[in-house]
């Protein structure tokens, strides 16, 4: 592929990046269109299978189960190769290309092997005001300095945290406000598995958007109100305990194989 | 002037998200006296009569479109549609993480009103925090029976299950979110049908967006009436505004519709920073068309938007102030529009391409004063053309920049155009002439 570019001349009569392995085969007209695979031929791991099973089971339609589907099989195999697609599509009962052709349409489905890790980068109109380009281009030269490996660095289109802008989501976690200044910093501790930025995630304790308002001596113009709850006119306070913290949020993540594989791992022997 | 806490009145509160602290804050109350102490088709009347318009971007009556779902013994579904992905809008994300029982709540009372026995929250495949949170909550809920079965002895069934999508703005739009909730591309549907007759599923579908259901639970607790003091003419209620860009605070900030829009820049968000002026702002996400400082004194309501000739949309306003050039944004904003579009429709797909293209010559001072012409003409030939609204959204923002600000993009296309050819002139002035490759044929 990448020689015909080179003959041609033309970055844009063809694909500028080069394609992954298993997407630049030509199509064999001759050969029988892609059936379901059969499930005594394809061998999924235990994990994502009963996570499948379990997707497939929440909806009136096991189709609707094809989205958080192939999210499962991304993180196992890193991004939605070809045997991620038939490892789902043995157990969802439907064709490889019917899933090939929903995970081309969603941005955070992979369709080449990018790393396992991720650091999206927004840059979209409310962050674009803020100066995201700087950031971005910031952060990419010092990945590049650095020799990141292993994760997909992209820009990326509203995150929906524009109270933070610009700001960046690292593997789901939102970090910001970020200035080009904390580049090497957020490289080093990402390349180094570090948390990123400790103390500027939203989830961290005592984060808070918006910088509180001065207090203004002014009296309320509308009334203090409760909302979903307050003054029950006539009713007793519920006698609650207290909470015990939040509950655990994460959800277990099925171990990723290397980048740029898509095989099963051997089932463990001692299982069952 | 402050803010109007209605939604946000216990945000503040820690661990608000748990069942434990939202029982305790009188959590879960409006649910028995809904399913209990009134009827399914008093539920509905109670949300019509409040006025509460969606606040997802359409701002289409809530209880109208609740009243549309047909009655029968046919499947119907609710689907919460909790792909906030319009640039500038971060409302429902602190509604989720914060206070993720209070929609709960709101989807199993509009369950109520729709006949519904099955809901979905359709929520972007980003906010994973958010997602994990309401699944924790969704769980809770199914232990303390609010979900499932019979629920609470009312004999009203409903289960939810959290969704998560995998990065498409245009799944925000309520026919591609089913498409995608089917387990397809999402790409929108032609309407009519509308998914209150044909939804999820060939079914009945009440979509509705996550603020809009955070409002059921307090409509029901203290009332229609109650809830139409606060607002103004047909938009009644809060509203969360979410304002961004050039301003000193940004973040969410309730407020009562109706109060001026310059109050909600300066006095709460704190205007943009030190020296500088708001140039243009746009006042219901990236997809509403600008308006410019002389419009700083209007109130923010559903009307008064509109007949300023924008729209107050999933209520964000981005401030962008006099130091940020013009072209650039609009340029970002169609890249936005280009990557985000599904492709199934020519005036979207094409139009949204051809705008970013004529925009980067203009930029880089290819641009001929005909292009401005062209660019307004396309922006005129995508609105209204389109299955769903995505082309519109750059097209409405992009030809309003240039009915404000024609003159800047006009300077800003001369100036690229001389600055491009001061470079194409400088190797001409280089004395290097002698090194002319041979010309002609070999």
């Amino acid at each position: 592929m990448a020689e015909r570019m080179e003959q041609v001349g033309d970055e844009g009569a063809l694909r500028a990046a080069p394609l992954p392995p298993g997407w630049d085969d030509a199509v064999d007209l001759e050969a029988p269109p892609a059936t379901i695979p059969d499930p005594a031929e394809v061998d999924v791991p235990d994990a994502l299978r009963i996570e499948i099973e379990r997707l497939m089971s929440l909806y009136p339609d096991r189709h609707s189960a094809t989205l958080p589907a192939l999210g499962a099989a991304q993180r196992v195999h890193g991004w939605c190769s070809p045997e991620a697609l038939r490892q789902v599509a043995s157990v969802m009962q439907v064709t490889p290309a019917y899933l090939s052709s929903v995970a081309t349409f969603y941005d955070m489905l992979r369709t080449e092997p990018a790393g396992s890790r991720y650091v999206y980068v927004c840059t979209s109109v409310a962050c674009h005001v803020r100066n995201a380009k700087k950031v971005y281009e910031a952060i990419a030269e010092q990945a590049e300095a650095q020799d990141l490996e292993d994760v997909q660095l992209r820009e990326f289109e509203c995150l929906g945290a524009c109270d933070m802008a610009p700001m960046a989501s690292v593997d789901g976690r939102f970090v910001g406000p970020l200035s080009s200044d904390d580049a090497p910093e957020f490289v080093r501790q990402l390349k180094a598995g570090e948390t990123v930025l400790p103390g500027r995630g939203l989830e961290d304790p005592g984060y808070s958007i918006p910088v509180p308002a001065p207090q203004s001596d002014e009296p309320q113009e509308h009334p203090s109100v409760h909302a979903a709850g307050g003054e029950w006119p006539g009713d007793e306070e519920l006698d609650v305990p207290p909470a015990e913290g939040p509950p655990s949020r994460r959800r277990p993540i099925v171990e990723p194989l290397l980048p740029g594989t898509s095989v099963a791992p051997e089932p463990e022997e001692d299982e069952e | 002037m402050s803010e109007t806490r209605v939604l946000l009145a216990n945000i503040d509160e820690p661990d608000l998200h748990t069942m434990d602290v939202y029982e305790r804050l009188g959590g879960y109350r409006s649910l028995r006296k809904a399913l209990l102490e009134m009827t399914p088709e008093a539920v509905l009347a109670e949300l019509e009569e409040s006025g509460l318009r969606g606040r997802g971007g359409a701002g289409f009556s809530m209880g109208k479109k609740a009243s549309f779902i047909p009655k029968g013994s046919m499947d119907k579904y609710l689907c919460c549609n909790a792909d906030e992905s319009e640039p500038g809008t971060f409302k429902d994300r602190l509604l989720m993480q914060k206070n993720p029982h209070m929609l709960i709540e709101g989807c199993i009372i509009g369950s109520i009103a729709a006949g519904a026995n099955k809901g979905f929250i359709f929520i972007r495949g980003e906010y994973e925090l958010q997602a994990d949170m309401l699944d924790a909550a969704v769980a809770e809920a199914y232990e303390k029976q609010y979900l499932g079965e019979d629920i609470l002895g009312s004999g009203h069934t409903f289960e939810l299950v959290v969704h998560r999508g995998q990065g498409a703005y245009i799944c925000g739009e309520e026919t591609g979110l089913l498409d995608a909730l089917e387990g397809k591309r999402g790409n929108p549907r032609l309407k009519p049908p509308f998914p209150a007759n044909q939804g999820l599923y060939q079914g009945p579908t009440l979509i509705n967006n996550v603020e809009t259901l955070c409002n059921a639970p307090i409509i029901i607790q203290h009332g229609a009436e109650w809830y139409r003091q606060y607002g103004e003419g047909n938009s009644t209620g809060t509203k969360i505004v979410s304002v961004s860009g050039n301003v000193q605070r940004p973040g969410n900030y309730e407020i009562a519709l109706g109060i001026p829009v310059r109050e909600l820049i300066y006095d709460l968000a704190g205007g943009p920073p030190e020296g500088r002026e708001v140039k243009c702002f746009f006042p219901g996400g990236s997809s509403a068309p600008v308006l410019t400082k002389e419009h700083l004194d209007l109130p923010y309501t559903f009307e008064a938007m509109a007949e300023a000739g924008s729209m107050l949309g999933s209520g964000a306003i981005i401030v962008v102030d006099d130091s940020e050039p013009l072209v650039p944004l609009a340029l970002r904003l169609a890249e936005f529009y280009r990557h985000e579009s599904c492709g199934k429709c020519v005036p979207c797909r094409e139009g949204t391409n051809w705008t970013v293209k004529m925009l980067e010559r203009i930029d880089e001072g290819e641009g001929t004063p005909m292009d401005l012409e062209l660019l307004d003409q396309i922006q005129g030939n995508i609105i209204g053309n389109c299955l769903c609204v995505l082309g519109d959204s750059m097209a409405m923002p992009v030809a309003s920049m240039l009915k404000h600000f024609r003159d800047e993009f006009e300077q800003h296309m001369e100036e690229a155009r001389r600055r491009r050819d001061l470079e194409e002139l400088t190797p001409l002035a280089a004395p290097e002439v002698a090194a002319v490759p041979e010309a002609g044929p070999v």
